[in-house]
């Protein structure tokens, strides 16, 4: 696949993102690490040593990704460190998982606003400097759940369902200027997120996946680094579904 | 700001984001149907021409202007 200059990737300091980092790491890419707060900077600092130690080029940037103006500060010093920023991967996510019987508008509010907001933010900031370069690819890591649901997730799941429309609408406004649009909808991934999930929602999930194994971070990686290539510039507006059969 | 003030830095915007030679952006010129410019495109042209004159042209004044003319009338008046 074809070196890519430079990534931004959001919520980069754990999970499927940082992952996503070290992978783009082998192409020798520019990788912009984005954290939420001082308190994952030392998670931060590990994906770029990892970045690093791959022999690409990196750098940490703290922002909340649900505060449009700190999203803004931080593109703008990408684009300082990096001279252009080729590919965004909106990936920072939270869950707050409760029936929705127990769901507060706060739980509601949060997982929205950091989730789908956030990455409208981003979208916003990036495209500024994607559509001055006539080029550009992002990349949203939405979820299954965001297509088909799931109990005690109405909050997540809505997120994940309104980063599907927002990178559809994305892929029309901006496709007459070459910046493509898509998801990546991870199934079940072994992550510290779905450690959380309660044992009887897992089994019912490994029950329905037909490659009989949980996904890894590296599958998700690999399809985010495909959309972001060369190889994908006909692609857009489309959603990429890597649960090993999950949703079939 | 005289109006050749004016002129002097709109040109150089609008033939950079519409991606046209610079003699191409005359006064009487339409964004849309002589500059070949899109919806997009005027935003990008609106926005930067903000950043540039530090003022702010609310939507419902933008969808007015038309023109390279009309775009320099309105930054004269409210710069």
């Amino acid at each position: 696949m074809a070196v890519t200059k430079s990534v931004l990737i959001t919520g980069a300091s754990r999970g499927i993102g940082q992952q996503i980092a070290v992978q783009f790491a082998k192409q020798g890419a520019f990788i912009a690490i984005n954290y939420p707060f001082e308190s994952e900077k030392e998670n931060a600092m590990q994906t770029l040593h990892e970045v690093q130690n791959r022999g690409s080029q990196g750098q940490i940037y703290e922002a909340d990704v649900s505060n449009l103006a700190a999203v803004e500060d931080m593109v703008k010093k990408v684009k300082m460190d990096a001279g252009s920023i080729d590919v965004l991967v909106a990936n920072a996510g939270i869950t707050k998982d409760k029936l929705i019987m127990r769901m507060t508008s706060e739980d509601w509010n949060q997982v929205l606003q950091i989730n789908l907001t956030g990455a409208f933010h981003c979208t916003k900031a990036v495209t500024k400097e994607m559509m001055q370069a006539k080029k550009g690819r992002i990349v949203y890591i939405s979820s299954v759940i965001g297509m088909i649901g799931n109990a005690g997730q109405a909050n997540y799941a809505a997120s994940k369902g309104g980063m599907i429309a927002l990178c559809k609408s994305v892929a029309k406004e901006f496709g007459s200027r070459n910046i493509t649009a898509n998801c990546v909808a991870p199934g079940y991934i072994l992550t510290e997120m779905t450690q959380n999930l309660p044992k009887e929602a897992t089994d019912q999930f490994m029950s329905r996946v037909s490659i009989k194994r949980f996904g890894t971070m590296e599958d998700i990686a690999h399809a985010v680094l495909f959309l972001s290539s060369d190889q994908a510039a006909y692609i857009t507006g489309q959603v990429l579904v890597v649960d090993g059969g999950l949703t079939l | 700001m005289t109006r050749e003030e004016v002129l002097q830095k709109v040109i150089p915007v609008i033939s950079d984001k519409l991606g046209i030679d610079e003699d191409q952006v005359v006064g009487d010129a339409h964004f849309i149907n002589d500059l070949g410019a899109d919806s997009l495109g005027l935003v990008d042209i609106t926005m930067a021409l903000e950043e540039e004159f530090g003022l702010e042209i609310p939507d419902e004044d933008a969808g007015k202007l038309e023109t390279v003319n009309s775009m320099i009338d309105y930054i004269i008046k409210a710069a």
